[in-house]
Order: C-alpha cells, then sequence, then structure tokens
C-alpha cells in the first residue's frame, strides 16, 4: 500500500466514525421541521414545533430548573472541591491517598447507585425533593471533579512560591490570593466547566431525587420520551447542537486567537 | 360547533336516553338532582360555576401536585377544554401536572416518601391496597358539591366501601387493539397474542397485573387467583409469549400503533379512540376480560387537601366531565356528565360496553400481601427472562481475550522493567 | 498545618451525602420490610443471576465494540496536523454535550419499522428489516452514547507517544505492525483502562437505554433497581441489595483495569 491510500484509508475510517456520531443528530434536525407528527415519513416542512416549543410551560419552567441547579451546584462545588484539594494536599501522604482513593469512589460508582442511595436519604429525613435535594445532589457529584482537575496543578505548582511570599511578609490569605490562585485557576475554571456541563446534563441522579416540582430538562425529556412522541423533542434537541456548536466554535476560536497572540510575543521576545 | 351540539343534547334527548336504556349498568333507579337544569356550557366564561367556592384559596399561592396516568385528562386538543388551565383559571390554585404509566409505579412512588402528591388516580385494585395501607386520606365530601352527580352503581364499590377515600373518575375494559390492514382475521381469543403469525409486531402490558390478567384470563383462570401453580403456570405462559412480543409498553402504545409499528396490542380498550389511525379496531376476547374503575383520591401525604377536593369537584363539573370523558375514551360514572354527551358517544360499545361482555369480565381486587409480592417476583422474572444473550458476540470476546493476554504482557515487561532497574 | 482544616468542609459534605446515604444502602439490603435482619434480599438476588448476567456481558461487548473503533480511531486523529487535532477532537465531544436521552430518542427514529434506515432500505429494494427492540439495538445504543469516553483519553494517551519513537522502532528492524504491538500498545495501556472503565460503569449501570432501544424486554440490572425503587415491582431492599452487587461487580472490574496505571495517570486522563 502507498503511502497515500494508506492516508485515504485513514480518513475514510474517520469519516464513517464521524458519521456515526453525527446521522442520528442530523436526522432530529431534518425531522423538527418535519409537518407530520409521525417519526417515519417526511411530509413536508414547518417551524411549529419550535413555536410549540417555546409556548411548553413545563419545558421552559424546567429548562430554568436545569440552570439553576447547574449554576448553584458548580459554584458551590468548586468552592467546596478546591479548599478540599488544597487542604488534602497539605496532608500526609497515608491520609492524602485515603482520601483520594475516597473521592474516586463517587466518580467510578454507578450513578443509579448514587441517585438511589441519596433518594434513601432525603427520604429518611424527610426532606421534600426540590430544587434543594437537586442541588444537594449534584454538588455530591460534582466535588470530586473539581478536586481532580485543581489537584495536579497544586502538584505542579512550586511550593517554596508560597512559603516564600510568607516570609516576605504575606498574611496567609494574600498569599493564597497573590500567590496560589493564579496558579491553580486554569485547574479551577476546567473544573468548574465540567461540574457546570455534568449538571446541565445529568439524569440518572436527577431522576431519583427531583420530585415534581423541580424537575431538570432531561427528567422531562425521560417523561416525555414515556409518553406519545412530541416533535417539540426534535425541535429541542436541534436548539440544544445548535448553542453547544456554537459555544464550542467561539471558545475554539478565541482559544486560537490567544495562542496565534502568544505565539508572536514569544517571536518578538 | 361545540356548543350547538351540547345545546342539542338538552333534557329531552337526555332524558328520553335515559328511560330507553334503563337496564343499562350505568343507570341507578335514584338520581334526585334535576336533569333539566344540568350546568352545561362551553363557553367557560358563561359557565354557572360557584365562584364563591372556586375562590377560596386566590391569593393565597395555593398549588397541587396532580398525579394521572398519561393522555388521560383533556389537555385542550380536539377542541375540548384544558383542564388543568382552566382549573388554574378558576381557582388561581396552580397545578403541577405529572404522569405515571402504571397503578405500580403510582405506589412506589408513593410508598417509597419520594414524593408528595394531593391528587392521584390509581384502579380499583390499587386503591383498595392504599386504603389497607393506610396511605389515603377519607374525602370530605361537604368540599366536594358535585359527587350529588355520580351514578349510585358506582358509588360504595367494593374496593372502596362507602366511598370514603375515592370518587371514580372513569371506567372501561381490557381488550386487544389491533390494525385491520396488518391483521387479516378478526380477533376473538386473546390466543392471537400467542401467535407465532405476528411475531414481532405484538405489544405487550409493562405492568404486572394487567399482564398477568391477559395470561390468566387466556388460562381460563380467575383474574384474582391466589393460587401461586396458577400464577406460575401465567408466568410461564407470559415467558413463552416474550419471543413474540415486539415492546413492552405502556403509553408508548399510542405511538406504535398510530405509526402501524406494530400489528396487536393488548391494552385499555377506550384507548383505541385516541389513536389517529383509520385502520385501529378493537377486539373482545371470548375468554373474558377486565373492567376496571380509576378513582380520584387524595393520599394522607396531601399538602392541600382543600384544594385537591376542590380539583375533585371541578372534575365532576358535567360539562367538564363530559368533554374530559370524551377525549378519554373511557366510560364515565358522572350521570350528568352522561346526559351531556353525544349519543354516538353514549352508545358507543367501546365507552359502554354492551352487557354480555361486562357480564363476562371481571374486575381486580386487592391481593393478599404475599401474592402481591410473588406476582412482584414472577413479573420481574418474566421480564428478566432473556433468551439468547450469550450468542451475541464472539468478536468482542476475542478482543477481551486479546487485551488480557496483551495486559498480561505488559505487566511481565513492567515488572522486568522494575527488575533491571533494582539490579542497576 | 493550618491549610489542612480547608478540607474539613468537603469532608463534612461528603460524609452527610456519601457514607451516610451508601450506609443507608446496605442497611436496606440486610433488612427485610419490618426492619429485621435479614440476607434475604441478597439470595433473591441471586435468582436475577441471569440478569446480572446478561448486563455484564452486554456491557463487555459495547466496550470491546468501542475499544475496536476507538483504537484506531484515536491514534489516526494523533497523526494529524495540529489544528486538524483539534477539530476532530471537539467533534467527538459535542455529541457529548447533547443530553444522552436526545441522543438515544434519534436512534428510535433511525430504527423503527417504519424509520428512516428502513424507508431507506425500502428505495433501494432491501428490508424492512426488525432492528428496534432488538438486543443489538441496545448494545448499538450504549456504544453510541459511550464511544466518546473511549475515544479521548486513548487520544490523549495517544498523542504523548512520540513519532520519533515509531521511526526508532522501524530504524531497529521492527515491521509497522510490529512497531504498533510493541511501542503504541504498551504506551497506550493506561489510556485503554480508563477508556475501558469509563464505557463499563455506565453501560452496565444504564437503565434507560435497553427501555428506550429495547422495547422493555432486555432488563438490564440498572432497569431492576429502578424497578425495585420506583417502578412496577416496589421493594427497595432488594433493590438496594442489587446496587451493592452492581457495586462489587464495578470494584472489580476497577481492581482489574487499575493494574494498568496509576492514580495519577487516571487523574489526568478522566477530565
Amino acid at each position: 500500500m502507498t503511502k497515500r491510500q494508506n492516508s485515504l484509508l485513514s480518513n475514510l475510517y474517520i469519516f464513517v466514525v464521524m458519521a456515526f456520531l453525527y446521522v442520528p443528530i442530523l436526522v432530529m434536525i431534518v425531522y423538527s421541521f418535519n409537518t407530520s407528527k409521525s417519526r417515519g415519513a417526511f411530509l413536508g416542512f414547518t417551524t411549529k414545533w419550535y413555536l410549540e416549543l417555546f409556548q411548553n410551560e413545563s419545558i421552559l419552567s424546567a429548562l430554568a430548573n436545569t440552570l439553576i441547579v447547574a449554576v448553584v451546584s458548580s459554584v458551590i462545588a468548586t468552592l467546596l472541591g478546591t479548599a478540599a484539594a488544597i487542604g488534602i494536599r497539605a496532608m500526609k501522604k497515608r491520609n492524602r491517598d485515603l482520601i483520594m482513593n475516597f473521592t474516586y469512589l463517587p466518580v467510578m460508582s454507578p450513578e443509579i447507585v448514587m441517585g438511589v442511595s441519596l433518594m434513601l436519604l432525603f427520604v429518611l429525613f424527610r426532606i421534600d425533593f426540590s430544587l434543594f435535594t437537586v442541588i444537594a445532589a449534584h454538588i455530591t457529584f460534582n466535588v470530586p471533579y473539581i478536586i481532580l482537575s485543581v489537584m495536579p496543578k497544586l502538584r505542579q505548582m512550586d511550593q517554596h512560591l508560597y512559603e516564600a511570599a510568607m516570609d516576605l511578609g504575606c498574611t496567609p490569605f494574600q498569599a493564597f490570593i497573590k500567590v496560589m490562585l493564579p496558579e491553580i485557576m486554569p485547574g479551577i475554571i476546567t473544573g468548574f466547566l465540567i461540574a457546570f456541563t455534568f449538571s446541565l446534563d445529568d439524569f440518572n441522579i436527577s431522576y431519583f431525587v427531583s420530585g415534581e416540582r423541580a424537575q431538570t430538562l432531561p427528567v422531562l425529556i425521560y417523561s416525555m420520551t414515556r409518553k406519545r412522541v412530541s416533535p417539540e423533542i426534535n425541535a429541542l434537541s436541534a436548539i440544544i447542537f445548535l448553542v453547544v456548536l456554537t459555544v464550542l466554535i467561539l471558545t475554539n476560536v478565541n482559544d486560537v486567537r490567544k495562542e496565534k497572540q502568544m505565539q508572536k510575543g514569544g517571536r518578538r521576545g | 360547533m361545540g356548543n350547538n351540539r351540547l345545546r342539542k343534547l338538552s333534557a329531552v334527548l337526555c332524558a328520553a336516553a335515559l328511560f330507553l336504556s334503563a337496564g343499562a349498568p350505568c343507570f341507578a333507579d335514584g338520581f334526585d338532582f334535576d336533569r333539566n337544569h344540568l350546568p352545561y356550557s362551553d363557553d367557560w366564561n358563561d359557565y354557572p360555576y360557584d365562584e364563591a367556592y372556586y375562590g377560596q384559596l386566590k391569593g393565597t399561592g395555593a398549588s397541587i401536585n396532580f398525579y394521572n396516568w398519561g393522555e388521560y385528562v383533556s389537555d385542550g386538543s380536539d377542541g375540548l377544554v384544558d383542564i388543568v388551565a382552566e382549573f388554574q383559571r378558576l381557582t388561581d390554585i396552580k397545578v403541577y401536572y405529572t404522569n405515571f404509566a402504571t397503578n405500580e409505579e403510582l405506589y412506589a412512588k408513593l410508598k417509597s416518601g419520594a414524593a408528595s402528591y394531593d391528587v392521584i388516580v390509581p384502579s380499583d385494585y390499587m386503591v383498595s391496597r392504599m386504603i389497607k395501607e393506610d396511605m389515603l386520606l377519607p374525602l370530605d365530601y361537604g368540599n366536594i358539591p358535585n359527587a350529588k352527580y355520580m351514578n349510585e352503581d358506582f358509588m360504595d364499590p367494593g374496593y372502596d366501601p362507602g366511598s370514603v377515600y375515592s370518587l371514580p373518575y372513569a371506567w372501561n375494559t381490557v381488550g386487544i387493539l389491533y390494525n385491520t390492514k396488518m391483521v387479516k382475521e378478526t380477533p376473538d381469543s386473546w390466543s392471537i397474542l400467542w401467535d407465532e403469525d405476528y411475531a414481532g409486531q405484538i405489544l405487550m402490558f409493562n405492568n404486572s397485573r394487567d399482564a398477568f390478567g391477559v395470561a390468566l384470563k387466556y388460562l381460563g383462570y380467575s383474574l384474582n387467583t391466589e393460587d401461586p401453580d396458577q400464577l406460575r403456570e401465567a408466568a410461564e405462559l407470559l415467558k413463552e409469549q416474550k419471543p413474540l412480543v415486539q415492546a413492552y409498553v405502556m403509553d408508548q402504545m399510542f405511538d406504535k400503533m398510530e405509526n402501524n409499528e406494530a400489528a396487536i396490542a393488548a391494552y385499555y380498550a377506550g384507548d383505541a379512540l385516541l389513536i389517529h389511525n383509520d385502520d385501529i379496531a378493537i377486539a373482545m376476547p371470548k375468554e373474558g376480560t377486565n373492567k376496571f374503575i380509576d378513582a380520584v383520591c387524595i393520599p394522607k401525604t396531601a399538602k392541600n387537601k382543600l384544594a385537591a377536593e376542590m380539583f375533585i369537584n371541578f372534575l365532576n363539573e358535567p360539562t367538564i366531565n363530559a368533554q374530559n370523558t370524551e377525549y378519554v375514551g373511557y366510560g364515565t360514572a358522572n350521570l350528568a356528565a352522561y346526559c351531556l354527551l353525544d349519543e354516538e358517544l353514549r352508545e358507543d360499545p367501546i365507552l359502554y360496553p354492551p352487557q354480555e361482555i361486562l357480564d363476562n369480565s371481571e374486575m381486580f381486587i386487592n391481593l393478599s400481601d404475599e401474592t402481591n409480592l410473588l406476582l412482584d417476583q414472577l413479573w420481574t422474572e418474566v421480564k428478566a427472562s432473556n433468551k439468547n444473550v450469550w450468542g451475541w458476540g464472539v468478536l468482542p470476546c476475542a478482543t477481551i481475550l486479546a487485551i488480557v493476554i496483551g495486559k498480561a504482557r505488559y505487566r511481565r515487561r513492567i515488572a522486568k522493567r522494575h527488575k533491571y532497574m533494582a539490579e542497576d | 498545618m493550618k491549610a489542612k482544616i480547608a478540607a474539613a468542609p468537603y469532608l463534612l459534605w461528603a460524609a452527610l451525602f456519601i457514607v451516610i446515604p451508601m450506609g443507608l444502602v446496605g442497611y436496606y439490603a440486610v433488612t427485610d420490610a419490618n426492619g429485621a435482619f435479614t440476607l434475604d434480599n441478597f439470595a433473591q438476588g441471586m435468582h436475577f443471576a441471569p440478569v446480572i448476567g446478561s448486563s455484564v456481558w452486554l456491557a463487555i461487548i459495547a466496550t470491546a465494540l468501542c475499544l475496536l473503533i476507538a483504537y484506531p480511531l484515536a491514534y489516526l486523529i494523533s497523526r494529524k496536523s495540529f489544528n486538524h487535532q483539534r477539530t476532530l477532537v471537539l467533534l467527538v465531544m459535542l455529541p457529548m454535550w447533547m443530553n444522552f436521552l436526545l441522543r438515544t430518542y434519534a436512534w428510535m427514529t433511525l430504527l423503527e419499522n417504519n424509520g428512516v434506515t428502513n424507508r431507506l432500505l425500502g428505495l433501494i429494494g432491501l428490508g424492512p428489516y426488525e432492528m428496534i427492540n432488538t438486543q443489538g439495538a441496545v448494545i448499538l445504543g450504549m456504544v453510541y452514547n459511550y464511544l466518546p469516553f473511549m475515544i479521548l483519553p486513548l487520544y490523549s494517551v495517544m498523542t504523548k507517544i512520540e513519532p520519533f519513537l515509531m521511526e526508532a522502532a522501524s530504524d531497529l528492524g521492527c515491521s509497522p505492525g510490529e512497531a504498533l504491538r510493541r511501542v503504541v500498545l504498551p504506551l497506550s495501556m493506561p489510556g485503554i483502562a480508563t477508556g475501558i472503565t469509563m464505557v463499563f460503569v455506565p453501560s452496565v449501570s444504564t437503565f434507560v437505554i435497553s427501555v428506550m432501544l429495547g422495547g422493555g424486554s432486555f432488563m438490564l440490572i440498572g432497569d431492576l433497581i429502578e424497578m425495585q425503587f420506583l417502578g412496577n415491582a416496589y421493594n427497595p431492599h432488594l433493590g438496594a441489595a442489587l446496587s451493592l452487587v452492581l457495586m462489587m461487580i464495578l470494584l472489580i472490574c476497577m481492581a482489574l483495569t487499575d493494574m494498568f496505571s496509576n492514580p495519577e495517570e487516571k487523574e489526568g486522563l478522566l477530565l
């Protein structure tokens, strides 16, 4: 085989896998414009499902719930997790390993088990299922991800920097703000973004703790798929896809621009 | 059109219908409301609501959780009333409306404490189970004046003696829904659900009581048998059926039948009217079937009993109930609403099955705890019985093997490297 | 050191929302409805060994298929130019951001008897094939949903394999195949381990994919658990016992894959 054939083949393979990933999504987007309610035939073009989507009160309130839960839980999780990472880093190796292994537990354990266990907890303490229970659950599964993304940054950080700052007269708090925080900030931001997206997307845990009045979007979508199918779901997917695509493209373009600037700056320097 | 239709159905017709069919099962001898003065109007600004009664909770920010079967309350489609919206407009009480698919699911939600509801709609046997387990609140009929419209025959039922905890919502039977284009014969027996010719085109109930009900009737047993051997026999039959079943569904049935995805479904007969497909017909099996009554109840965990009772009362406003009956496609126990129905609907053999079918059907009653447990276990077994799982994937197996071997070699190499390093 | 105290709120939180709930699951698993101690739940759970077996089996198949598809893909992507890599990785990640229920739902449209695929096949005179509500559909759903979880860790180890290693291998007389086997494969082991865990765990515990694409006929252990808590056969004690069984299965799986990698490597790959 020549090199050219080789690269043709490899491109073909990449294309096939990407097609596998995207064909279902494209089909949904196409069918979101279908006049017929049926999933089979494409009978004509319409945008009525989009209009209905925006008049559907339960979808809108679920969307609001989802956003509230995602923002609140990822902010709290970030605070808890960052503090925890700093604390754990300061521990003796044995304790540190113990706690880190413990931190892996929720990451590795199946979501359904966590959902079920939290449900039992809230029922036992007679806490009514509400946004509060959903947020608490989301914080619980999000914190480990924050710790796991802040930890490597802490490890990379030169421990002496912090001590030097203190020697130079900083209070521990000042030293934290001025020296440590900038160093670990990328980790915190990554962690926050991961927590935020996980929270937006979570179904398996929310399903068990959301109750009637705090349904998040995924929980609502699930109950919609169990009934007569509504093309509004297709419209919703199309919108979500477009939003995600836009966000990704924007951040990516931004990254590329920054990198170019850095490269330029580097050359000049 | 609706207005005219309803006016057409005014007292004369109604009275005539009532007297003509005095023998029909849903008529009691002594109803004492004046049927010439039924509140009817589908102009909701004009409807003679008892404003003082419905206005009781205005401005208090009251809300209720209404937990109901899917497609089981008129939602504003087909030009009928949107019950939840209309109630919210009238009373200023916010209704959080969610759906369950089976009685057992409703029971689990309540029992686990995972949710609190104010109004629920369990079926007969589940009502009595909930009464037995002290999960319901007695209704205060002082707050439900429209209970006067109920057919006496439906009050004081076996599942709730004295109608203390429940008010009938709708009643119907279980039947065989089939697509006349895909099924050439006219089914008259449950046996068609075991017919190899329709392998992969059969939809089956996704809940234990209904599924076992079908199997038990097919075997000629009682729906309410407590005999473990009979139940086991039914379970075997259901396992036998499994390879023929395309899917175990509840509300997903509507789509699948509507889009010709499946040919036959065992389901609640009245739901045939909700499928927008002209080829759908309904058959009543000769072995007999299940007649059920769904009833509105207030669970013990309800947060706002008064609002719940107002909602139950609202459901029984004659015109509201009539439109709801038209939407749901089941029979109503509200006589006033019955009078307001189209003649066509009143004589619909699906909404109001003829006497011989009712004589040949049986109602569920709550089983003993042991039998309930056994039933759950057997049902889980039926659902869990998987055939030819193991035939799948020689390829993945080989891959796994390769990985394991690869891993072992990798481990050995690492071990070796460590040894060298140690030697260094 | 005082900094240790910073971990206190997290530990408190974890005690409250992880340790106590898990304790509750344990408690439910060994008691009956009256609160008396019993091991009956596990005995009953063993009754469902075929379900547990088949969910593990299906998850293994799905994981293996993911690995088979993802490994070459990750390798090919990692050999592309930097900009192409970035775009391709984004393309892999993009579907992950859409809710998995929506993505699974999309497959229903594709696989139904009168669905898009059968209609297209019908145009060229094939079919219709029975695709939805089969075991294949369930596996497909798993592979589709979790494939990115396999691609990403594999890709991230492979970008760390320097191209000169391959050159060195071929200079030393390795054939390309041999170089792959002796250089790339061993070096990518940690990625394989992470990928396997990240696909296997959600596959074995899913309770939605089997319902949506399997028509409720292929019950998995996740369905069984959900059924005992919020579904058609209320029995939280059995459900709790089954949850513990599921945890055990996964701990074994983790122990197996842990042999490949140390925790610090894993940390980077998870994210």
